[in-house]
């Protein structure tokens, strides 16, 4: 029998429900995302792909804290200025958000919408956790 | 599973990230019904906003005009008075050193005072009723309330973080929640009310820079006025001739006398905290001294002093995580804005407008939320009741300001390193208006046990240690 959906079905997914992925503090305060794959989950993608995400998230925010010698040199460089290069400058950090910002769509595009899930960037809640929206299933022969 | 098909997400269905409002109605509107509403007028923390989001403070400005006007008047007398004499019998440097030591010290408080000090953001209702749930099933079927608190192991340490009711959210490590601010602030150091802000990670290193600066602009006055006021009553003519001579420098002598010596052993309090990355916080609380017994370290510390140095002022600035300035989604289920790349302050979009209603949303319950969440297709952040509303109290939120006195002792006890500043005059010591006397009533209870922070790596009760540190215990006893 010919399913007809409506074009606002199609568009307008409806949210079934959420998971949140915590912070993991196991080493100490750097922004970094338990791996544990949730078992709500389960039933829509793999294991191994969801860990991998998370760890290039968890590697993507620790590039960003990193106490290096370019770190060091923007510090000392701030200060001598008084910090008002921070009111014309990007800072390192905000420059691997962006990156991060691409990952988290690309990772969607490729992954995550597929399965009906969607990945909501951990800036977009203070970096308290990592937001994954899992909608209802749509599937065209769920009838059967 | 493979026989499912899944409604395939179309990303470029989702909403892309936009800068300016969206030019279709669904925008919450402002008074006037036409300009769209930014975040930070619905910030439910109690904080003050200037130039439309960009520059915020405590809402309680404490003593920051006073403060500024103190380096002002300062400042300015010395250029007045001291500067043309020394330069005409010393040397030019003088101003030019002067100079560059005024617009570090205003620079820096204006910075430590205007930014963000690294505010939490609060639990959105789903996140709130997701922990909820997580908490209830670890809880077991007894007349106790289920434990508030959560273990993790940091650096072979067990650090207990504490779930903050007002933001309801289990705090991170080393956050802890300014009642002044009714924000949890990362890194939380202290709410100093000389600058009108909580000093917490963002801010930290423009608050150091600040006093230490601040503590040579004083020395350097300091020493030229007193050069200044020698040089004349040199050749018999005594100090009180040098005074009339020079008023203004009578006042800057007062003025420098008094708080050189507070403000230099502030400076090195906060570099001996800096070395070894502890906060005031955390230094009056003893977390770490390990007097309960237990052999607890500063499990934050990297056990060198300048990568200590390094990684509380060098590291790479965080960004702030409240969206001051992007817009309210609207009420009805639509478009949400995403992540805003090229704002200076990216980070959560649409919480600020549900946590406004969230008061509302608590008691809801999980299945509420779940219900009220589907009605937005993506990203439901959307407050479907209403307008958003500044944070109305909640049950939890009047307990939670409820032991505000006792909290206010104890972050207060971190300005007390600035109360010893009296300027030249015999106030007393806590400058607010009508604090002083909640303090004093606070004092009565235990002041510093129910300081409401997560650090607690055995169950302590707060008490002040024993310091070395001369005339600072002091004033920390005085203030009990």
């Amino acid at each position: 029998m010919a399913e007809t959906h409506s074009l606002q079905d199609l568009q307008q997914p409806a949210v079934s429900s959420k998971v949140f992925v915590q912070r993991d503090y196991s080493s100490g305060t750097i922004c970094k995302f338990q791996t544990k794959f949730p078992s709500e989950l389960e039933s829509r993608m793999d294991k191994q792909q969801f860990e991998e995400t998370m760890q290039s998230l968890n590697n993507l925010y620790a590039e960003a804290e990193k106490l290096g010698g370019k770190s060091y040199l923007e510090g000392c460089l701030a200060c001598l200025t008084a910090y008002t290069i921070f009111l014309c400058m990007e800072t390192h950090y905000e420059k691997v958000l962006k990156k991060i910002a691409k990952y988290i769509k690309d990772q969607n595009e490729k992954i995550y919408a597929p399965r009906g899930l969607l990945l909501t960037d951990p800036i977009e809640r203070g970096l308290r956790v990592v937001e994954i929206t899992i909608f209802e299933d749509r599937s065209i022969g769920s009838g059967r | 599973m493979k026989s499912r098909e899944y409604q395939q997400i179309d990303p470029k269905a989702l909403p892309t990230p936009t800068q300016s409002p969206p030019s279709h109605q669904h925008q919450a509107v402002g008074d006037d019904g036409r300009t769209p509403r930014r975040k930070w007028e619905v910030f439910p923390g109690k904080n003050r906003f200037f130039c439309d989001g960009r520059i915020m403070m405590a809402r309680q400005s404490g003593v920051f005009p006073l403060t500024l006007g103190l380096i002002l008047v300062t400042s300015g007398l010395f250029f007045i008075f001291d500067c043309p004499f020394l330069v005409k019998h010393l040397t030019s440097c003088i101003p030019a050193i002067g100079g560059v030591l005024f617009v570090f010290v205003l620079i820096t408080l204006l910075q430590t005072s205007f930014t963000d000090p690294g505010i939490l953001p609060r639990a959105t209702p789903e996140e709130a009723a997701d922990i909820e749930r997580q908490i209830d099933d670890t809880g077991n079927a007894s007349y106790r309330p289920p434990p508030r608190t959560k273990e993790v192991l940091i650096n072979q340490q067990v650090i207990k973080l504490k779930y903050c009711f007002t933001c309801k959210m289990f705090r991170p490590p080393r956050t802890s929640h300014c009642s002044l601010c009714d924000n949890c602030v990362e890194r939380f150091d202290h709410h100093c009310p000389w600058v009108g802000n909580c000093v917490g990670k963002r801010n930290y290193r423009f608050f150091y820079t600040f006093i230490v600066s601040l503590s040579f602009l004083t020395a350097f006055i300091f020493g030229c006025v007193t050069t200044h006021l020698a040089l004349r009553a040199k050749g018999g003519k005594g100090l009180m001739f040098a005074l009339q001579e020079s008023p203004g420098s009578a006042v800057e002598l007062a003025i420098c006398f008094f708080s050189v010596w507070s403000i230099l052993g502030l400076s090195g309090f906060h570099t001996y905290l800096v070395a070894s990355n502890l906060t005031t916080n955390e230094d009056i609380k003893g977390s770490w001294s390990g007097k309960s017994g237990e052999a607890v370290t500063n499990p934050y510390s990297h056990k060198n002093i300048f990568i200590n140095c390094c990684s509380v002022l060098c590291v790479p600035m965080p960004p702030s995580l409240i969206d001051r300035r992007g817009f309210l989604p609207a009420d009805e289920p639509a478009q949400t804005s995403g992540v805003d790349l090229e704002l200076p302050n990216p980070s959560t979009k649409s919480d600020i407008n549900v946590v406004g209603g969230s008061s509302h949303l608590c008691v809801q319950g999980p299945k509420g939320l779940l219900e009220s969440a589907a009605l937005t297709p993506l990203l439901a952040t959307s407050c479907p009741q209403g307008k958003p509303q500044t944070a109305l109290p909640c049950p939890e939120n009047t307990s939670a300001l409820n032991s505000d006195p006792s909290l206010e002792l104890s972050q207060r006890c971190g300005g007390t390193h600035h109360n010893s500043k009296t300027y030249g005059s015999t106030s007393p010591p806590l400058p607010t208006k009508g604090r002083l006397q909640k303090h004093k009533r606070a004092s009565s209870h235990t002041p510093r046990s129910t300081f409401d922070d997560h650090v607690s790596p055995s169950s302590h009760d707060g008490n002040h240690r024993s310091t070395d540190r001369g005339h600072r215990g002091a004033k920390f006893a005085t203030l009990q």
